[in-house]
């Protein structure tokens, strides 16, 4: 038996267990890492139907701007994040960064205009340090308030905007990255068209005395399934999503993570708000540079998965590695393995043939593009 | 003669050969194998060697030999499709067959009562 008595547990943990959760410790909480049908058919029922996650370990924090104008919270959040903030229209929400000063990603997280406020989301493992960092460095303007009478969930697959308008007429109507205030069961929700496995989807913010009941209803809904930390972990391998910890960190740049995409021109030189964020110096150099290594999806030639931290070599001998798997598994819609890693910048193109070290033996990967599946988020 | 190992595997012996397999409960606890590697027929095993590995979606485990023996035999069929062994562990998802350095050795292993009581 897991011993939890150190672990946190969300509004949700009860229900995951009666669900058959084979509960887990992560990242301090007590999380479901897969239930009966297990990691593969989850992943597959995802794909094909509907899956529904419970993510409220993960950190929801608002910054409310003193002066009543979402534009200084925007600028305040931009001293801590290499993107454009203040071009986030209401009702709209944006992949960030926190950068350090030595240009290395300190979390990943989503930033949504909520019209008189900013409303953030960002790990788990990384929340405290985040919600310092934010009231560090934005008090003067900001109201940082951590919401941790909230739970949040994910519905993702093609099947999540039927089960979920069952709800809520309103959210059909909503595009990838749009954000809302929706009443859900009589509540007050912030839903978003977004989520973390290629597949369309939402994520619901919702007061934690109606989690609950809002994931019975949707799980009356024979579409949605409840499903695991573990094919949350394979659905957005395949989608070539990255996980903080494994696939970027203080060690990794944005350009080396090969989330260029991220930083918006306005913030990069020669932008009308260039810089003013840590790392700025490092970060911008390697937009004119180049970073010694980068970020690339890998694709194992065999059938043997190919997990996180398996030396990359460019041939069958040579002693010294080129790259390391960051993330690595097998892929239950690919039906194949894959993995992300780093390698050096010469040999990040797609089609490169390399080899892994597993158990004492070299096997060939290529680099490939990410992501493994095509995404099918509503734009 | 079925026997087991607090690695959970089996081991049906009959005439001075181990057909070796891992138990239903380790497949339970692994989830859906994707990947099987085997030893080569006729390597030498130590005891405690490890003999195959095993994949699932979620982590790589070795599967140890559980005796001193040669490799007769294995089951390619679990390696071109490694979902054999979730769905029948103790039958057609068989690993290999050992021929038995000392096969009276076997006797030290659990017999089946023994082996539940300790998977409760």
């Amino acid at each position: 038996m897991l011993d939890t008595t150190s672990l946190k547990t969300t509004p949700l943990t009860a229900l995951n267990i009666e669900l058959g959760g084979k509960m887990v410790g992560f990242a301090g909480y007590e999380m479901p890492v897969q239930f009966a049908p297990g990691v593969m058919k989850e992943h597959l029922h995802t794909r094909a139907r509907a899956g529904l996650f419970d993510v409220s370990h993960m950190g929801q924090v608002l910054l409310r701007p003193k002066s009543g104008k979402v534009e200084d919270a925007a600028l305040a959040l931009e001293r801590l994040v290499p993107v454009d903030i203040l071009g986030v229209k209401p009702g709209r929400q944006r992949y960030a960064l926190f950068t350090d000063a030595r240009g290395g990603i300190l979390d990943d997280l989503m930033v949504a205009n909520r019209g008189d406020h900013l409303y953030v989301v960002v790990n788990a493992s990384c929340k405290e340090q985040d919600v310092a960092h934010m009231r560090t460095h934005l008090s003067d303007l900001c109201e940082v308030v951590e919401l941790t009478d909230r739970a949040l969930v994910a519905l993702q697959g093609p099947e999540a905007e039927a089960a979920l308008s069952a709800l809520a007429p309103e959210v059909a109507a909503m595009a990838f990255m749009d954000v809302r205030g929706v009443r859900i069961l009589g509540v007050d929700c912030i839903v978003s068209r977004s989520g973390y496995s290629g597949e369309d989807g939402y994520e619901v913010s919702v007061p934690a005395d109606t989690a609950v009941a809002l994931v019975r209803k949707l799980l009356e809904n024979p579409d949605v399934q409840p499903i695991g930390l573990g094919a949350r972990d394979s659905l957005r391998l395949e989608a070539g999503l990255c996980l903080y910890g494994n696939d970027i960190d203080t060690t990794t740049t944005p350009v080396a993570a090969a989330l260029e995409w991220a930083v918006q021109k306005v913030r990069r030189s020669g932008g009308t708000r260039a810089g003013g964020f840590p790392g700025a110096d490092v970060i911008l150099a390697e937009f004119d540079q180049g970073a010694p290594r980068r970020r690339v999806g890998i694709a194992p030639e065999g059938r043997a998965p190919i997990r996180g931290g398996t030396a990359l070599f460019a041939d069958e001998t040579s002693t010294t590695p080129v790259g390391q798997i960051t993330s690595g598994g097998f892929g239950p819609t690919t039906e194949t393995p894959v993995a992300m890693g780093y390698v050096a910048t010469a040999l990040a193109q797609s089609g490169t043939r390399l080899f892994a070290e597993l158990r004492g033996k070299r096997l060939p990967v290529t680099v490939a593009d990410l992501p493994f599946i095509t995404p099918r988020y509503k734009r | 003669m079925l026997k087991y190992t607090e690695d959970h595997e089996w081991l049906s012996i009959a005439d001075g050969v181990a057909t070796v397999g891992i138990t239903s409960h380790a497949v339970e606890q692994l989830g859906d194998l994707v990947f099987v590697d085997l030893p080569q027929v006729g390597a030498a095993l130590a005891r405690n060697d490890s003999a195959a590995t095993v994949e699932s979606v979620k982590a790589a485990s070795d599967v140890y030999c559980p005796l001193d023996g040669e490799v007769l035999e294995v089951n390619e069929a679990i390696v071109n499709d490694p979902a054999i062994v979730n769905a029948d562990p103790q039958g057609a998802g068989w690993f290999y067959k050992l021929k038995l350095a000392n096969p009276a050795e076997a006797e030290a292993l659990m017999d089946e009562a023994a082996y539940l009581a300790l998977v409760g």
